[in-house]
C-alpha cells in the first residue's frame, strides 16, 4: 500500500529523524513540557482532525473519549491512589483502556449518527461536559473532584516512564504510528467512502454504502486514536481529574486542531505545539501577576 | 415513599424546569433565527446575576430603596446581559453569519474572557438575592405542606415568559419577521427588512432572558462561579431534546430535564447526570430533530 509519494516519505523520514535527535539539542524542560506535551495532546487533536477533515464531523467529544481511556487506565493502574478494585499490570491496563475509548467513540458516533454540522457540535459538547460533571460527582468509580492520582505509567526497559527520554520517545513513537495509521486509513476503501460521505452523504447512500455504519466506525477509530492520547496524557499528568477533561480541556483540543487548520493530520501536532508554547510562555508576557 | 414526598420532588423538578425554560428559550430563540450557537449563553446568565447583584446590594443595604432593590436588580441584570449580547452580535457574530464553527469558537472565547473578568471584578465569593417580602418565606400548599413561595413564583414567571414569547412571535410584526427569517434569511433581506437589525434585537432579547434567568436563579439558590458551564450544558440539552427554535419544544425539554434531574438526584444521587443523557440519546435516536423540532428542508 502506497501511503504517500516517495518524496513525502523522504520528508516524513527527515522530520522523524529530526524529532528523534531533539533530546541532544534541547533541555529536558523543552523536551517534556513543550514537545512531549505537544505530542500527547496532538494525538487527541489528531483524532479530531481526522474526523473533521476526512468525515466532516467536528466532534467536541474527543477530549471526553481521551478521558474515558485516561480514567480506565487510572482505575486499573497498579500504582493508583486510590487503588481501584481491579489492579492490573500496565501491559493489560493500557490495551483495555484504549479498547474502552474505542467503544466510547462508537457510542458517541451512534448517539450522533443522524446529526451533522452544528447539531453534532452541540451534542458532542453536551456529552463532553456531561461526562466531566459525572466524573466530578461520582465517588465510587472516579473519586469525584480529586480524581485519581499517582498513575505513573509502566517501566520501559527497566526505566520509569517518567524519565524524560523514555516519555519523549514513547510519545513520539505512538504519535508517529497513529499519524501513519491515519494517512493509511484515508487511502483504504473505508477512508474513501468516509470522504465521499463528507462530500455528499445522500449520494454515497445512493451508491449503496451504509452511511451510518461508516460514521460509527470512523468515530470508533477516532476513539482508538484519542484513547492512546488519553493514556499518555494521564501518565504525563501523573493522574486524572474531572477538570482535565472539562470544558476548557475540550476547547483546548479544539483550538489546537483549529490552529493546525483541520486539514492535514500533521496540522494537529503543529497546532498542539503552538498551543503548548503559548500556554507555557504567554503568562510570563502578560498576566504574570496572577496565580 | 409517601405521596407528599413524590409531590414535593415533582414540584421541585417543575420549579427547576421553569428556570431552565427561561434561560434556554433565549438560547433557542437565538439559534432559531440566526443559526448561531451561542456558547456564551451561560456567561450571559452569569453576567445578569453578577451585575444585577452589584446594583441590588447597595440598594438593599440602604433604607430608602430596600423594598424596590430586587426589582431594580432584575432590570439591571436583564439590561446588562442584553447589552453584552448586543455587543457580541454587532461586534463579532454579525459579520461571520453562517460560519458556524467560527462563531462557536468566538463565543467560547468570549465566555472564557467573561468568566475571567467576572472573577477579577466581583471576586469568587458566592452570594444570593433576597426576594421582596411578598415573595419571601413559605406558603401552605395542599398535601405538600410548607413550600417556598418564590419557587412557585418561578413557575408563574416561566409561564408568563412563554406566553409573552408566543404572543411576540405569533401576533406581532417583529414575530412575523423573525419567523420569516428562520425560513429564509436571504428572501427576507430582499423584501427590504433590515436583517442585521432584527438579528441584533433578537440577540438582545435572548440575552436579556438569560440575564433574567440569572437574577431569578441567584434568588432561588446561592450564585457562584462555574454556573456558566452548567447552564450552557443545560441549554444545549434542553434545546436538543425539545427541538431547535420551538418555544413549545423548549418548554417540553426543560420540563423533562428538570424533572429528570430532581428525580435522578433522589433515586440514584451520584448517577443523576447519566439520566439526563439517557433522555437525550433516546430522543435523538427516535426524533433526530428533537421532540417538537421541524425537519430541515
Amino acid at each position: 500500500m502506497i501511503v504517500m509519494s516517495t518524496r513525502r516519505w523522504v520528508m516524513t523520514g527527515i522530520g522523524i529523524a529530526f524529532l528523534m535527535t531533539l533530546p541532544l539539542l534541547l533541555p529536558n524542560f523543552w523536551l517534556v513540557n513543550i514537545f512531549g506535551r505537544a505530542l500527547v495532546y496532538g494525538i487527541v487533536a489528531l483524532s479530531l482532525t481526522f474526523l473533521a477533515h476526512y468525515g466532516g464531523f467536528v466532534s467536541l467529544a474527543q477530549t471526553m473519549i481521551a478521558g474515558v481511556a485516561g480514567y480506565s487506565v487510572a482505575m486499573m493502574a497498579p500504582t493508583a491512589i486510590p487503588l481501584g478494585d481491579v489492579a492490573l499490570p500496565y501491559a493489560l491496563a493500557i490495551p483495555l483502556a484504549v479498547l474502552a475509548a474505542s467503544f466510547a467513540g462508537a457510542v458517541v458516533g451512534l448517539i450522533a449518527v443522524n446529526t451533522r454540522e452544528i447539531y453534532l457540535l452541540m451534542i458532542t459538547l453536551a456529552l463532553a461536559v456531561g461526562f466531566s460533571l459525572f466524573a466530578q460527582s461520582n465517588i465510587t468509580w472516579f473519586n469525584g473532584y480529586e480524581g485519581i492520582r499517582n498513575v505513573v505509567g509502566p517501566e520501559i526497559f527497566g526505566r520509569p516512564f517518567r524519565t524524560p527520554l523514555v516519555f519523549y520517545y514513547t510519545a513520539l513513537i505512538v504519535a508517529v504510528l497513529l499519524y501513519l495509521l491515519v494517512l493509511y486509513v484515508v487511502r483504504t476503501p473505508f477512508g474513501l467512502v468516509l470522504q465521499a460521505i463528507r462530500d455528499s452523504d445522500r449520494r454515497t447512500a445512493a451508491i449503496g454504502f451504509h452511511v451510518g455504519l461508516h460514521r460509527v466506525a470512523s468515530f470508533a477509530l477516532a476513539g482508538f486514536i484519542a484513547g492512546w492520547g488519553g493514556v499518555l496524557i494521564t501518565f504525563y499528568n501523573i493522574g486524572i481529574t474531572p477538570s482535565s477533561i472539562g470544558l476548557w480541556a475540550t476547547v483546548g483540543v479544539l483550538i489546537m486542531a483549529v490552529i493546525g487548520g483541520l486539514g492535514h493530520p500533521l496540522g494537529a501536532f503543529i497546532g498542539a505545539l503552538i498551543f503548548a508554547m503559548m500556554d507555557t510562555f504567554a503568562s510570563s508576557i502578560i498576566g504574570h501577576d496572577r496565580a | 415513599m409517601s405521596l407528599q414526598f413524590i409531590l414535593t420532588v415533582t414540584l421541585n423538578g417543575l420549579t427547576l424546569a421553569s428556570l431552565y425554560f427561561i434561560v434556554a428559550c433565549g438560547f433557542s430563540l437565538i439559534f432559531g433565527l440566526m443559526r448561531t450557537v451561542n456558547m456564551a449563553h451561560g456567561s450571559l446568565y452569569m453576567v445578569g446575576a453578577y451585575v444585577g447583584f452589584a446594583v441590588y446590594d447597595p440598594l438593599y443595604a440602604s433604607s430608602a430603596w430596600a423594598s424596590q432593590a430586587w426589582l431594580i436588580g432584575i432590570v439591571a441584570g436583564i439590561g446588562a446581559a442584553a447589552l453584552v449580547g448586543l455587543i457580541m452580535q454587532v461586534a463579532f457574530l454579525g459579520w461571520m453569519q453562517g460560519q458556524e464553527l467560527r462563531q462557536a469558537l468566538v463565543t467560547i472565547g468570549l465566555s472564557i474572557i467573561i468568566a475571567d473578568q467576572i472573577l477579577a471584578t466581583f471576586g469568587g465569593n458566592p452570594f444570593r438575592f433576597f426576594a421582596p417580602d411578598m415573595l419571601f418565606g413559605p406558603v401552605e400548599v395542599p398535601i405538600i405542606g410548607r413550600y417556598p413561595v418564590f419557587r412557585l413564583f418561578q413557575v408563574i414567571l416561566a409561564i408568563a415568559v412563554g406566553v409573552g414569547l408566543w404572543l411576540l412571535l405569533n401576533k406581532t410584526k417583529l414575530g412575523i419577521i423573525v419567523r420569516a427569517g428562520v425560513d429564509d434569511r436571504q428572501m427576507l433581506a430582499a423584501c427590504g427588512i433590515n436583517v442585521p437589525l432584527v438579528a441584533a434585537t433578537v440577540f438582545a432579547l435572548g440575552a436579556g432572558l438569560a440575564g433574567l434567568g440569572g437574577v431569578i436563579g441567584a434568588t432561588a439558590q446561592p450564585m457562584s462561579l462555574g454556573v456558566d458551564v452548567r447552564f450552557l450544558l443545560m441549554s444545549l440539552v434542553v434545546v436538543i431534546v425539545g427541538g431547535m427554535g420551538s418555544i413549545g419544544g423548549t418548554a417540553l425539554g426543560a420540563l423533562l430535564i428538570g424533572l429528570a434531574e430532581q428525580w435522578g438526584q433522589v433515586l440514584f444521587p451520584t448517577y443523576s447526570v447519566i439520566l439526563t443523557f439517557v433522555i437525550m440519546a433516546t430522543v435523538l435516536a427516535v426524533w433526530p430533530q428533537g421532540l417538537l423540532g421541524r425537519k430541515p428542508t
